[in-house]
Order: C-alpha cells, then structure tokens, then sequence
C-alpha cells in the first residue's frame, strides 16, 4: 500500500486579514520521485485551489521556492517527499514580507538589499570597447568569484539568522557574501575603506554573532562561514586603519 | 482606473527585455519592466552550458571567426533562419561576452598549457596557447565546427542573469514583480502599451508608452514533459497572438533537448556531451557513432533527439516504471571536472535522483525545450503589423533559429537581440513622430475589457476545472506535437485541442477571490495557451515536410522547393478555434549560404528551383574574389550586405588573437 503524508501548513492571507493564520492539514498519497514541487501543485489542483506558494525553475536553480520545511529553511523543489516523515509542518520563509500561504516577497527585500549595498561591479571604466579582447583574469581567481556567485538570493540564510530575527535591518549572509564576492574580483576598484562604509556597522559583518545557520542551510552550499569571518577580519583592520588615519589627523 | 506612463514598457524581466531596457535606458529613455517573478528568477537562469561566440580564445576554436558561427547557425536553422538576422546576431555575440565581462560576469578563463580532456570517449592533451592565458574559454557543443560556447561552470545563464539584472539595478531601472501582461492596448496598427494584473492584489491597470517590448521567454509548459520553468506558458506570444493582427512565426518549430532527465524533464546541460559524455543504451552500448558518424553525439539537437527516439523504438530503451529511457554516461570525465565544470548538473542528479553522476548514468530522455516560433517581427524586432510592438527573445521570431536552435544560441540571443532591439527601440522613441499622446479613452476601455472578463470568469458556474484542461492539453501536445509527427496523430490531436479550446469557455472557479488566485490566473491562461497549442498544431498539420526539429513521418524529407518559406499564424476571430494561417517565402537568390546538406542528419532534401543558379553564383563571387586576393569581410559583403542593417554602434570588427584590429577610429 502506498505511503499517505500528512502536511500541516500555515495558511494566512494579509489580503483576508479576517481570518486569522492557522494551520491546514492535508493529506497526500506519496508518489515514487515525488518532490514538494510536485506534492503541492497536487495539493492546490485537486483539494484546494487557494493554497499560495512560490515555483519557477523546479530544479534547485532558481530560489524561489524557499520555505520552512519542518522548521529548516530548505528549497521546496529540491525536497523529495520519501525523505519526509509521515507528518510535515510547511510554513513561509520568515523575516521577509509574507504575499499569502508559503508565499514571500524576497524579491523586493533583494532588491532593497542590492541597492543599499550596491552589489553590482565597480569597475575602472564605464564603457569598454567591446570590439577589443577581454581584459584577462587567471582561471583560479575567475572560479573564485562564480563559486560566490552562485548565490540564488533564495532567502534561507536571512530565514535561519538569528541577528536578522532583532535586527530587520541585518544585510544579512546573502548581503555579506555578495561583499565577498565583488571583494574577490580584481575588476572591482572598490577597496576595504568603501566595504567598510557599507557593512563596517552592526547591519553589516559585526551584526553577525557566528552561530552561522546560515552556512548549514544555504542550498548552494555557499563557503559562507569561513567568508564571513574573512570579511570580519578585513572589516576590522580597516576599522584600525582609519582610526589610525582619524588619529593621526587630529 | 490607475495608469502608469512610460516610454517604453518591457514584458518580461529575463535576459532579453532586461538587456533591451538597460539600451533604452542609456540612451535616456525610461524603462518599465513588468515581470512574473523577480527577475533574477527568470527562466534564463536555467541555462547551463553556456554562449556562442567566436572569440576563439581556446586551442580547439582557433581559427573560429562570424563565418563559421553563421554557418553553423544556418545549418542548425535546416535553413529557415533569416541570414541577415544570423549575421547581425554572429557580429554582435563576440561584444556581447565582452560587455558581460567587463559588467562583472565571471567567465571561465583558459589556463596556458597542457590540458587532459575527453574527445570522442578518447583522453585527448590540449595544449593551450601561452598568449591565450586568462581570455575567456571556449566548450564544445552540438552543430558547432569549432569550440565556441563561452561558460560560467555549467550555471552561465544564472551567472549572465545575475550580472545583467544587477546592471539594470545600477541603473535604477523599475520592475514591477509579480505583474502579468493580459493584453495589449492598440488600435489602428499602434500598439499603446498593455493592460496589466498585480497577481497579488489583482488589481488591473494600463501601462501606456511609446514602444512595448514582448520578452516573456517560451512555452514549453504547452507540454506534460519539458525542460522548461512554471512560468514558461507562453503568455506574450499570447499578446501578440489575441491582438488579431501581429502574427506569430514558425510555431511548429519546437525543439526537444536530447538529456532531460527521466522522467522529471529537468535539463543536464549539452556541455555534458561537448565535455566528452556520451550516450548509452540498454545494453550499456554507445549508440551514436551508428546513426551519425561524423558528429556523434555532438549533432544538432533535433538530430540526436530524433535518433535517440528511432533508437528506443527499436527496443533498445532502458525499461522503468515510469517508460523508456536511455543513458547519458559522464563518468569517464573524472570527479574533478564534474565538480569544477558541471557542478549544476552533479547538484541535479544528487537532489532529483539521488545519484553520483560520476560514479553512475544518468537516466534520460528528450524533453521539450525551446520554442523556435514567436512573434514575427522585422530584424529590428518590431513587429511590420503592429507599429510600436517590438519583441526580443525566446518569444520573437525575428527570425535566428529558423527550424532548430543550436545549443548556446539562446542566452546568446537574448543579450544579443537586447543589445541590436534596445537600440531600434530607442531610435524609434527619439523619433517625434512616434511620440503619443496618452489614449487615456482606449485604455480604459480596454482595461474594462478585462475586468469585465475575469468577473465574468469567477462568476461562472462553469463544468470544467482549468488544471485539468491544461493538463489534457499538455497530455496531447506531448503525444501528437512531439518529435515524430504524422497527419494522422496531428489531425486527431487537433480536433482535441479544439474541444478542449471550447470548454475552456465553460471554466468554474471555486474560489471567488480577485486578488491572488491561483485557480483564476489558470483559468485565463489556459485559454490561451489552447489558441498558442493550436497554433503549433495547425502549422505542424499543414506543413507536409520535414526541416530541423519539425519532423513528418509522412513526409521526411526536407521540401525547399514548396517549404522553403516561413509559417504566419494570426488570430483574428475571437471564437475561431483555429489560427489563419499564412506564409512568407525565403529569398534564396539573396541567400549567403544556400540550402543545401547540413553535415548531420538525413541528406534527402529536394531542391529549391533557384538553389542551384544561386549556389553558382556564390561560387563564383567567391572565386573571384580569391583569386583578387579580397579578404572575408569583402567576400561576404559581395556575397550578402548586412552591416547596414546592424545599429551603428555594433558594427565594428571583433578582435581576435589571430585577427589583430587595425588601430581604426
């Protein structure tokens, strides 16, 4: 006989705010490579069709679908329904605005971010000419920077910190890894002294008090620990440097 | 009503519309960017192994220049492609790597020396170039004669998307997330802009500007087994397609990637088998040397998909629970290049079939993939039937893949055809002419049009349940539009969809919410991936050849002399259940490369009346301009002008190693 799963998920709507967040149980016949992506899409078809939540890529590529899977901040496509026990509680991804249901904007809390932090490339020149070869980079250090790049800005380590649970406004692992990773390429002209106007602070790399769930849950299995603390020792010294300089300028 | 008012407003937040807004922008127009999803979450993201360009950095591309990348694409296209937009598209995709690297994106550099790769299942030592160090690499791919696809791992669509949408941040450009196009506001042949749907709050506004841009990507999600995002309906072809009057191209070209992993239909990349894997039967044998000696697994993709299908017919497919697939082995590639170069695809086959794939085989079968149809515009990317309506994309047939797409042309496209449409657009805005004067009237009764539609929708009693529809219509796409098509199971597939097109008139909605509805926004959509289906069907029916991923049991070989032409499907009549359908024929005594043997596949075709006459004047253009010492660039412009067609600004010369660039102004 086949195996019957129960999920428990925490319904609420901020566009119906009379009726009040509770839990919903349904029940689901488990399927044979049955994802999360595939149990609840089964869910809303065939039991109820006012069930929110977030898929694009369905592959583990993209980040949207994000959620607390029992607790843990996982990616819901990349959830295989035979690793769950019998009964599951699914709830949205917290910190961020909730849309409805499993649903939440972290797009617009990304978005947000990257301006604040102004993640994009700082290089020398605006514009190159695009008809003369590529300035060149060593494939070590080019690696370097797609292994951070890789980050799909799903949300879970802002959903598992516990700096972003007292401090909303915490740039967050996502923020400080993407520091790191215009930090490590050479094309960016910024130095330590403009990082550190941007997360030399509490809502920056010492907001961060090490207990690092974020490293544990990242989907993409991101090097955020020893990053993180690499931007902190970085952080630091620029700290004494432009003490020194305010020092020595007095 | 609210109405928001811009200049030019961008359908689609993924490479293509990002890339054309971030040219309108510098060109000090302003952009608005409407999108399904936040943008970094676009379906481009999912490209993997990576973008052709012939930069010819690494050994194996040396040599690789626009006419061997053109030639391959025609020949990719079985030659439906437009040759003009193929040139402008070859000349540009070099500046196109090179303005995404110096916008940050982290290419994968060559590393001078000697190299251990697989070759045709053989270790093979490379020896890169010394002055090659640190340029942008270059892996092999299906239909390519040189190694061109430049790459980030194997997550170059994600690294390409990241970059772009964080350059159009830089810019301050707007995207509104989680807003669906529903219709386009035009009258008289101008297209005003689109009535929009916040999917959260429901509401419904217009969006009036100068230029609209349709950038929304495929419609694979037409089938049960695709490759394809959840948000891949085809919803702008749509727009283009209920306007009544701008037609949609070569809907029947629809392309099946051959490793979709069974039976999910999640991509693995063609840089598994451009890096070296191969595919393998039940029997654990490597099949294609048998059907395609001369590029293997490395054909273009309509022609192994086919071969692996002929194959599996012949009772060589792996038997499962789920139905019949084959293997793609990437074992012999050793752990470390898995983990460094196909890493996406290692993290694939851990999560979703819990395997190490360099330890064992990858189930997997062709999926659906790309959609090669699309709004039918001009080179510039507006469309000749509706002024002022432009699109760019996967959603355009302007027309770069004619009827199969190489693998690396895609995200090649999107930045290229953003790059060339981005600046026609902003060309078309500096134009006083083109300037309007708010339809205020015309947008609010269109904006009524569809409020009045989804109330009608949610209060219907209606019989049928939208997902089911979608899901018969996915059922019957995938098993009559697939990749053997024959009248018979066209026929009877069509006059189903053409049922299902009509009871989707009868749609209930149990939840009566206007704001997020998930049962609603299935309900309008499905309708209207029915007209797309239908569109696909009817042209696939008509057509009575074979060319590219287009294939007819019935009629298998290619037919220049009657096909040579590109397929029109228009709407005009709201309850029509079947598109109009139109055709618009190919040049071929204007033609740089004339039809003829792709170098893969069958070699069966019948001519075109004017292909030989033209054939021999190219040979002899081409002889003359030899033997008076002319260099390429003359030859081709004898052979086929273009660079006037190009935007200024994208017209220059590419450098190369080998091809030094005169120090011109």
């Amino acid at each position: 006989m086949s195996r019957q799963v129960i999920f428990n998920i925490l319904r609420y709507n901020p566009q119906l705010p009379n009726v009040t967040p509770h839990l919903q149980r349904y029940l689901l016949e488990a399927a044979d490579g049955m994802t999360l992506f595939i149990a609840l899409n089964e869910i809303r078809e065939h039991q109820d069709a006012t069930l929110q939540f977030d898929f694009v890529c369905r592959a583990g590529i993209c980040g949207s679908c994000a959620m607390l899977i029992n607790g843990r901040p996982r990616l819901a496509c990349r959830t295989l329904v035979a690793d769950l026990p019998d009964e599951n509680t699914l709830a949205p991804l917290p910190f961020f605005e909730l849309i409805g249901d499993l649903s939440v904007n972290t797009g617009k809390w990304m978005r947000g971010m990257s301006e604040r932090l102004s993640v994009w490339l700082h290089a020398q020149e605006m514009e190159v000419d695009t008809r003369r070869i590529e300035e060149r980079m060593d494939a070590e250090t080019a690696e370097a920077v797609y292994e951070l790049d890789r980050c799909v800005e799903c949300g879970c380590c802002v959903a598992a910190c516990g700096t972003a649970r007292m401090r909303p406004d915490f740039v967050g692992a996502v923020g400080l890894g993407k520091i790191a990773r215009f930090r490590a390429d050479p094309r960016d002209m910024r130095e330590d002294a403009d990082f550190y106007e941007l997360i030399g602070d509490d809502t920056g790399v010492f907001g961060c008090m090490s207990l690092l769930a974020c490293h544990d849950v990242c989907p993409k299995t991101l090097p955020l620990q020893t990053q993180i603390a690499f931007l902190r020792r970085k952080m630091a010294a620029q700290t004494i440097k432009s003490a020194g300089k305010k020092t020595s300028l007095r | 009503m609210k109405t928001v008012i811009t200049d030019v407003l961008v359908i689609g937040g993924g490479l293509a519309g990002l890339r054309a807004a971030i040219g309108v922008r510098n060109r000090g127009h302003e952009a608005l960017v409407l999108s399904l999803v936040p943008p970094k979450r676009s379906h481009s993201s999912a490209a993997q192994g990576g973008m052709q360009a012939s930069l010819a950095n690494v050994i194996r591309g040396q040599g690789d220049c626009e006419d061997i990348h053109f030639e391959d694409t025609v020949r990719g296209s079985d030659w439906g492609a437009d040759q003009i937009v193929a040139r402008m598209f070859v000349n540009t995709a070099p500046k196109a790597v090179r303005e995404l690297a110096a916008w940050g994106m982290p290419w994968s550099r060559i590393t001078a020396g000697d190299r251990e790769v697989i070759i045709n299942g053989q270790k093979t030592t490379l020896t890169e170039r010394q002055d090659a160090h640190g340029l942008i690499a270059q892996r092999d791919f299906g239909g390519t004669k040189k190694w061109r696809t430049c790459y980030a791992s194997d997550g170059t669509g994600h690294a390409m998307l990241f970059t772009v949408s964080d350059q159009a941040i830089r810019r301050g450009i707007a995207v509104r997330e989680r807003v669906e196009a529903l219709s386009l506001i035009h009258e008289g042949g101008r297209c005003y802009g689109a009535v929009a749907r916040d999917l959260v709050t429901g509401e419904i506004f217009s969006c009036l500007a100068k230029a609209t841009v349709i950038a929304t990507g495929g419609a694979g999600r037409l089938y049960r087994v695709t490759t394809n995002a959840v948000i891949c309906e085809g919803m702008g072809h749509a727009l283009a397609l209920e306007t009544g009057v701008a037609p949609l191209g070569n809907m029947e070209a629809v392309q099946f990637h051959p490793t979709g992993i069974f039976p999910a239909g999640i991509l693995v990349t063609e840089g598994c088998r451009g890096d070296g894997g191969v595919l393998r039967d039940a029997e654990g044998r490597r099949f294609m040397p048998d059907y395609e000696p001369e590029k293997k697994e490395l054909a273009s993709r309509d022609v192994v998909s086919r071969r692996m299908e002929e194959h599996i017919r012949k009772g060589n497919g792996v038997a499962s629970r789920f139905g019949e697939h084959l293997w793609l082995d990437i074992t012999q590639l050793g752990r470390r290049h898995i983990e460094h170069n196909l890493r996406e695809v290692k993290e694939i086959c851990e999560s979703f079939l819990g395997i190490d794939p360099a330890e064992k085989w990858i189930p997997v079968r062709p999926a659906q993939h790309y959609t090669m149809g699309g709004v039918r515009t001009k080179y510039t990317g507006e469309s000749p039937w509706l002024e002022g309506l432009f699109a760019a994309g996967e959603a355009a047939c302007w027309d770069l893949h004619g009827f199969n797409r190489l693998g690396g042309n895609s995200v090649a496209e999107t930045v290229v055809a953003g790059m060339i449409v981005g600046e026609f657009i902003a060309d078309f805005c500096d134009d006083p002419n083109n300037s309007i004067d708010a339809p205020l009237t015309l947008a609010k009764t269109c904006v009524r049009r569809e409020e009045d539609s989804l109330r009608a929708l949610l209060a219907s009693h209606g019989q049928e349940n939208a997902f089911r529809l979608c899901a018969e219509m996915q059922e019957i796409m995938t098993r009559c539009m697939g990749i053997f098509r024959h009248a018979d199971g066209l026929q009877d597939g069509m006059h189903h969809l053409q049922r299902l097109l009509q009871r989707s008139r009868d749609i209930g909605i149990s939840g009566k919410s206007w704001g997020s509805n998930s049962e609603l926004v299935a309900a309008y959509r499905v309708r209207r991936m029915l007209k797309l289906a239908l569109t696909i069907a009817h042209g696939a029916y008509q057509r009575t050849e074979s060319r590219g991923a287009h294939f007819r049991e019935d009629f298998p070989q290619r037919n220049d002399r009657e096909w040579l032409k590109r397929t029109l499907a228009f709407w005009p009549e709201e309850e029509a259940t079947l598109p109009t359908l139109s055709y618009e024929s190919l040049d071929v005594t204007k033609m740089e490369l004339p039809p003829g043997w792709r170098g893969y596949g069958a070699k069966n075709h019948i001519e075109h009346p004017e292909t030989e006459a033209r054939q021999f004047a190219v040979e002899r253009i081409r002889s003359h301009a030899q033997t008076q010492g002319k260099d390429r660039f003359t030859l081709q412009e004898q052979l086929m002008p273009y660079l006037e067609c190009l935007p200024a600004n994208l017209r220059g010369k590419n450098e190369r190693l080998d091809e030094p660039l005169e120090n011109e102004e």
